[in-house]
């Protein structure tokens, strides 16, 4: 229970997006829907707090009231229809709160409508694909990127390397099998719509400072959708195991503001135009034979090509 | 109907075959089977362990150590395989062929050959999976649920389909001679409704088992022919989807986590009020209580599956039905609690790891209707935190109250009392280190770590480091466990009476210890007042 109550106790500390050191809590979040799964658990947690303090509270003090070497007499009795009624009707009523307050917060999750912006996220083993196909009612044309492990994690996280997984680090914040070498850039005060699938397994889209997490299934496409309120860097990692390298496919997004995103678009929007800076889309690990060997946007569900 | 059991004419009525393959190959007799599945588990629990600690170790510290991601996959793949089909089931199955007739008053199980049978299978479903390891192109490493397409990139596929419908076809059998033996073999006058806790819970999850394991043994298969035969049920590029397998195995997947929970409620509705003295509170309750959570098992799959994008309307389905269930549950820590009210407790043992089943398993309870609310799931999912949640259900659940029955059925079996000192040793290691190796995981799943992988950012190493430590603790905990079998069963010297525990009520306590090799040869008379649960009616 001391833990329980160390945990409620760090509600109240400011919420960061990357993952801390003795983090104990879900973190707040950084969208304007990421607050409702960090209540959601908090609530459920107080409620869970409470019925384990009457309960177990009530477990010990018959551990020690009604022991044998106390001179405890064992009672006969082994019904009470009042007491179960109520220890069944209780119940009932805390959950039908808490199924109130989550059908709320999933019924705004699965509202994709009227959004500003579409990208589209595919998984691979082991990178991500980011297809920038519209912004502020305006196709975008040939902005699209694969998103990989930073070689300086990568090269650390070999078996017997021997390089110090505290040396990595971008400032002063260490993103050892956290960062990219290319994230994906957005927005703030944006409703992004992301259209998510998979180009060879199951993946999973997951930042926890979104709030949420999405599977990338080949031949499926599947809708959710954020709006990031500050800017930043929020770090997450695919959530699907997906073969020997699914822990070491990270996903950064890169929040700008608006003035800052148009600027970075338009870079890209001249970077693919020009032929000579083609190769945007290396097609980085030789390992994926599956990977889409151009930078063209592909709007139709990936074929699932499986071994 | 529950006239005395026709016998098994090749028996012999005296004792047990002398010959050690006679004996124990050919056995027919249920409690040697029953003996049989339970060294069987103990083996695999140990085996499973064993990937546990390379687990943990190679997730002690950040950076990859000792062992290639493959192989770490490997691991998880199959610590989960061996425990759940090769530990947890097994033991259940052990422990309901040793007591289920000895509760019941019946000479043996109903099918006694077949007995025999869905027990040799196991051992050579478990070569053949394990044998994986040693072979070019490795294990499975693809996690227990094999989901597609990743699942059919494994070479070792077919050997682990094949080894699942080895392991089926004992399960379906193993059910199907439990139901047919406490339908047809109870003594006269144990009526359902007077038979023990633990009697009905292997009744509901033997229903379970001959439901879902076919289920399971379809998915598979499957997934064999999209690999191998050109089917494309779970391949888009043929017309089928992925989603669609996930579907077929939660269906199977979510009863299969209430077979592995539901005989643990049994053990502990018989330990609780043995150590209390006092009989159960609301037996009805509990039977029903049981009988619902089994129901609702059946329409709660696609809550392991929130994260694939389902429509809006099935999320709300699934999220509904899944808290429902915390209604029978709490009804069942409830009427626990409610049983050591006004008891006279004594705390061996057996009530010792019973106590500690409720408390922890509650605790896994808790953060099981968490991850029922959708959008909290949404960052629960696939994350520690869920990591967490089953490791509490399912090694401080169903694994403590296999510890607590096989303490509490030890005497019975053996004729010897285990050594209580070295018994409460293994109690508290176990209890100190399995909350060290498992709470740190709750908070390292809300801070964003996700499951199944080898190498982590080092926000999350100190609490990696500190469930590190429990888990090998909690490991070797386990050999005092091993140490108090082995002295119990060879060395002790403390002949346990017929009725080993002051407060053991219920037919199994009428008959000598240790059990003689036959039992109720002659039905019983049952006598309302020795059964575990007889004035229910009153």
């Amino acid at each position: 229970m001391a833990w329980a109550t160390l945990a409620l106790a760090s509600f109240g500390s400011a919420a960061q997006a990357a993952p801390g050191p003795w983090q104990l809590n879900m973190q707040r979040g950084a969208s304007t829907w990421s607050p409702v799964p960090y209540h959601l658990n908090n609530i459920s947690l107080g409620v869970c707090v409470v019925i384990g303090v009457l309960v177990f509270g009530a477990m010990f003090i018959a551990m020690f009231r009604f022991r044998k070497s106390r001179g405890a007499v064992a009672e006969k009795w082994s019904h009470n229809t009042t007491l179960e009624i109520v220890w069944t009707t209780i119940p009932v009523i805390i959950l039908i709160v808490l199924a109130y307050l989550a059908t709320g917060g999933l019924t705004s999750w699965a509202d994709t409508t009227g959004s500003q912006m579409t990208v589209k996220i595919t998984g691979y083993q082991w990178k991500w694909r980011y297809d920038y196909i519209s912004y502020l009612g305006k196709p975008i044309d040939k902005v699209g990127f694969m998103s990989k492990l930073d070689s300086q994690s990568d090269q650390t996280r070999q078996l017997g390397s021997g390089m110090d997984p505290y040396a990595v680090k971008v400032g002063t914040e260490n993103t050892y099998l956290l960062n990219v070498d290319k994230p994906l850039v957005v927005p703030v005060d944006t409703k992004i719509r992301f259209l998510i699938t998979g180009g060879d397994v199951i993946h999973s889209w997951w930042v926890p400072a979104l709030g949420w997490k999405l599977d990338a299934i080949p031949g499926i496409v599947n809708v959710a959708w954020t709006n990031i309120t500050t800017p930043g860097t929020y770090r997450g990692q695919c959530a699907e195991l997906c073969g020997q390298d699914h822990g070491f496919m990270p996903i950064v997004v890169v929040a700008k503001s608006k003035a800052d995103f148009a600027k970075w678009l338009a870079a890209q929007e001249t970077q693919s135009a020009a032929p000579a800076a083609a190769p945007a889309a290396a097609p980085a690990a030789a390992s994926t034979a599956a990977a889409p060997q151009t930078a063209q946007i592909a709007v139709a569900p990936a074929n699932g090509k499986q071994g | 109907m529950s006239h005395a059991a026709i016998h098994d004419q090749h028996d012999d009525h005296h004792g047990a075959p002398k010959g050690f393959f006679q004996r124990w190959c050919m056995s027919t007799n249920h409690k040697d089977i029953g003996t049989l599945y339970l060294i069987f588990a103990l083996t695999m629990f140990f085996i499973g362990g064993s990937f546990a600690m390379v687990i943990r170790a190679e997730l002690f510290k950040p950076g990859l150590q000792l062992v290639q991601p493959y192989f770490f996959n490997e691991m998880t793949t199959l610590h989960a395989l061996v425990m759940i089909f090769g530990a947890i089931m097994p033991a259940f199955v052990g422990l309901g062929n040793w007591m289920i007739p000895l509760m019941i008053g019946a000479p043996d199980m109903a099918l006694p050959r077949m007995n025999n049978l869905s027990f040799w299978i196991l051992p050579f479903a478990f070569v053949l999976l394990l044998s994986t390891l040693f072979l070019p192109g490795g294990g499975p490493a693809g996690g227990w649920t094999m989901y597609p397409p990743l699942a059919l990139q494994s070479g070792s596929l077919a050997y682990v389909v094949f080894a699942i419908h080895l392991m089926g076809i004992s399960s379906i059998m193993g059910a199907i001679n439990i139901i047919a033996t406490i339908l047809n073999m109870r003594a006269p006058g144990m009526d359902l409704l007077k038979m023990p806790v633990f009697v009905w819970s292997w009744l509901i999850t033997a229903f379970l088992l001959i439901a879902v394991m076919p289920v399971l043994a379809g998915a598979v298969t499957m997934l064999l022919t999209d690999k191998y035969f050109g089917t494309s049920f779970f391949n888009p590029g043929g017309g089928g989807d992925p989603v669609l397998y996930q579907h077929i195995f939660w269906f199977f997947g979510h009863p299969e986590v209430y077979i592995m929970i539901l005989p643990a409620f049994g053990i502990i509705s018989e330990v609780i009020p043995t150590f209390a003295r006092k009989p159960i509170f609301g037996y009805k309750a509990m039977v029903f209580a049981i009988a619902s959570i089994a129901f609702l098992s059946f329409i709660v799959w696609a809550h392991h599956m929130f994260a694939v994008g389902l429509p809006l309307g099935a999320d709300i389905f699934f999220m509904y039905a899944t808290m429902l269930i915390a209604v029978p549950t709490g009804v069942k820590v409830f009427n626990w609690v409610s049983t050591m009210w006004g008891g006279s407790m004594t705390f061996e043992t057996p009530m010792l790891f019973a106590i500690a089943f409720v408390i922890l398993f509650t605790i896994g309870g808790f953060s099981g209707l968490m991850l029922a609310l959708v959008p909290a799931d949404f960052q629960y999912q696939d994350s520690y935190f869920v990591v967490a949640h089953f490791h509490y259900v399912l090694v401080t659940g169903a694994l403590f109250a296999i510890i607590s029955a096989t303490y509490y059925w030890l005497p019975k079996w053996t004729g010897r009392m285990y050594n209580e000192f070295w018994g409460k040793v293994h109690f508290w290691n176990s209890v100190v280190w399995v909350n060290v190796l498992f709470f740190p995981m709750h908070f390292l799943g809300l801070a964003g770590m996700p499951r199944r992988i080898p190498d982590y950012n080092v926000a999350f190493a100190n609490f990696n480091m500190i469930s590190s430590i429990g888990g090998f603790l909690f490991g070797a905990s386990q050999l005092i466990f091993l140490g108090v079998l082995i002295h119990c069963v060879f060395f002790s010297k403390k002949k346990a009476g017929e009725r080993a525990w002051e407060g053991a009520k219920g037919l199994e306590w009428t008959v000598p210890s240790p059990a003689p090799h036959h039992t109720f040869d002659v039905p019983p008379i049952i006598h309302d007042e020795e059964l575990a649960h007889g004035n229910v009616n009153a």
